[in-house]
């Protein structure tokens, strides 16, 4: 690097080693680059390939004018009317129900573990948890279908479907809210007591409301997780053409179970039905994790 | 207001690690008390059991008696809540509840404590606010966050929710450590003014500060890494700067070590 000016004394003794990369480091950075490109493709490509199937072959279905007004109470095989109402009501009330015992029940489990866990039935909650997460979804069916149908007689009915899934929601809500939980300072906590506020009150109203914008997002994507549970609904609920809004008696369907039952119709409208009910799930899908995903932008605590 | 507080035979442990031993003491009220010393000698831990705070970390215990004025605050049935709402406190750290706004912030204590009458509570928070000096800075933003503060004006914001409970003694555990000098001279200015009204027992690791704002000061030190603190000498603080007795206190506060 001589210049029209310089003398050798300007001359670097040696050339300096940041001027050249080295041949084999740049072969392996080429190589590492287009592995790791490869990859993501080779990740995205199923990921695409369902998305685009399930929006070009449902797409015909969601839009025709009866798909979220109407059952198919009536509706035979081979026809293309009706819709899937009452699948959707279905899938939603199951969920809500699942919701309503899961939530307050896995926010107090998680409030237990951080809060006041100390010893061995922590420890104990904390690994049935692990375990509780782990289950597959049919063997907390065939749970639910042993312990509440077979011995304690109760009849098959969306409710069931219900606590099965109550049991597939649980460790997701507690594990999350346990995290939020955890993510609140210890400062703030000792600056309540410090004020003589009891310990109950500041988890109350400093430690839950500070956790509250995770807390809530978690839940709506422990939902998002629970409504595409098919085993529940296949073991525990029988499926119902016509609208059902009794969620303790009778047969009632749902997006999954109606995909099911469509399967064994051998006519077009068969898979017309099947493809319109999955898309319809992933939209629904898709709303809550939108949904939860502007919860925790709006509610995030502000600087 | 203002209580005095007497520790006799302080032991002070954190499951079977002895962290400090045998401190005896006696924090004048209407006055500021000081703690200095090296780093693990065990002053903020003595502070935080003069409001049982350190019980909230697990294994933690004391022996011996601590005594707000004659009543110990050990006693089986006193209630740590009340004891608390007595003796309030002031941590390192600024940290205002992140969910509330400036004026939620102050009056959180009784708020939690269930004083529901909004006259009351925005005078409260009006008289605290003007008590740590911070009311002209933030009057026109009490509805805004107070995690929107500065530093400084956090520290403060924390000091006037610290005294719109009332306490009668009031514990700041090294409350100038993150702050620039201009708010460290706020906060001494508060002290000063608070100490009319309140017992202040300050924990610092500048020790000219201790000797611009306490009355008397607490020296404690310890033999060595795992050995408990202890305190050395306990003086007027005119008298531990010009002349301690014990010769470890002249070593530290000359900068022999430390």
């Amino acid at each position: 690097m001589t210049t029209a000016t310089g003398t050798d004394l300007d001359r670097p003794a040696s050339e300096p080693p940041t001027r050249q990369i080295a041949l084999g480091r740049r072969i392996k950075d080429h190589v590492a680059t287009v592995l790791v490109s490869l990859a993501f493709l080779i990740a995205v490509v199923p990921l695409v390939w369902v998305l685009v199937t399930v929006i070009a072959r449902g797409l015909p279905a969601i839009l025709s004018a009866d798909w979220w007004g109407y059952s198919l109470s009536g509706v035979l095989p081979e026809e293309y009317e009706g819709g899937v109402y009452h699948a959707i009501y279905g899938t939603l009330i199951q969920a809500f129900i699942a919701t309503v015992i899961a939530v307050p029940v896995g926010i107090l489990a998680a409030i237990y573990l951080v809060e006041y866990g100390r010893g061995p039935l922590a420890r104990a909650v904390s690994f049935m948890v692990d375990i509780l997460a782990g289950v597959p979804s049919i063997v907390a069916a065939l749970f639910v279908f042993a312990a509440f149908i077979s011995i304690l007689g109760a009849p098959q009915s969306a409710f069931m479907v219900s606590l099965a899934l109550v049991l597939l929601m649980l460790p997701v809500v507690i594990r999350n809210t346990e995290e939020m939980l955890r993510l609140v300072p210890d400062r703030l906590r000792e600056s309540a007591y410090a004020l003589g506020i009891p310990k109950w009150k500041t988890i109350l109203r400093i430690v839950l409301p500070t956790a509250l914008s995770g807390t809530v997002t978690g839940v709506m994507l422990a939902i998002a997780r629970i409504m595409g549970e098919t085993a529940p609904v296949l073991v525990l609920v029988g499926y119902a053409r016509a609208i059902n809004y009794d969620p303790f008696e009778g047969n009632m369907a749902s997006l999954p179970l109606l995909m099911y039952s469509e399967l064994s119709n051998p006519e077009a409208a068969g898979q017309y039905r099947i493809w319109g009910a999955a898309l319809t799930l992933i939209i629904i899908i898709m709303i809550f994790q939108v949904g939860a995903s502007l919860i925790s932008r709006f509610s995030a605590i502000p600087k | 207001m203002a209580k005095r507080i007497d520790l006799k035979d302080v032991d002070i442990y954190y499951g079977a690690f002895h962290a400090v031993q045998n401190v005896n003491l006696t924090v004048i009220p209407r006055s500021v008390t000081a703690f200095i010393g090296p780093s693990g000698c065990g002053k903020s831990t003595v502070l935080r059991t003069l409001n049982r705070m350190h019980e909230e970390i697990a294994g933690a215990r004391v022996e011996g008696e601590i005594l707000l004025d004659g009543e110990n605050i050990y006693d089986r049935g006193t209630d740590a809540v009340a004891v608390r709402r007595t003796i309030g406190m002031v941590f390192q750290m600024p940290n205002p509840f992140p969910t509330m706004s400036v004026r939620d912030n102050v009056v959180a204590g009784l708020k939690l404590q269930g004083v529901r009458d909004k006259k009351k509570l925005d005078e409260v928070a009006e008289a605290s606010l003007r008590g740590a000096n911070l009311w002209k800075e933030v009057k026109d933003r009490l509805d805004k966050p107070g995690g929107g503060l500065s530093g400084g004006q956090q520290q403060r914001l924390c000091i006037a929710r610290a005294i719109a409970v009332q306490p009668d003694v009031l514990l700041m555990d090294e409350p100038c450590s993150a702050l620039d000098p201009i708010s460290t001279l706020a906060i001494e200015d508060l002290i000063a003014d608070l100490k009319k009204q309140y017992t202040i027992v300050i924990v610092t690791h500048n020790m000219q500060q201790a000797a611009r704002v306490s009355d008397q000061t607490g020296f404690f030190n310890l033999e060595a890494t795992g050995k408990p603190g202890h305190l050395v000498e306990i003086d007027d603080t005119e008298k531990i700067f010009s002349n301690p007795t014990e010769q470890a206190t002249e070593d530290y506060i000359s900068g022999r070590f430390g």
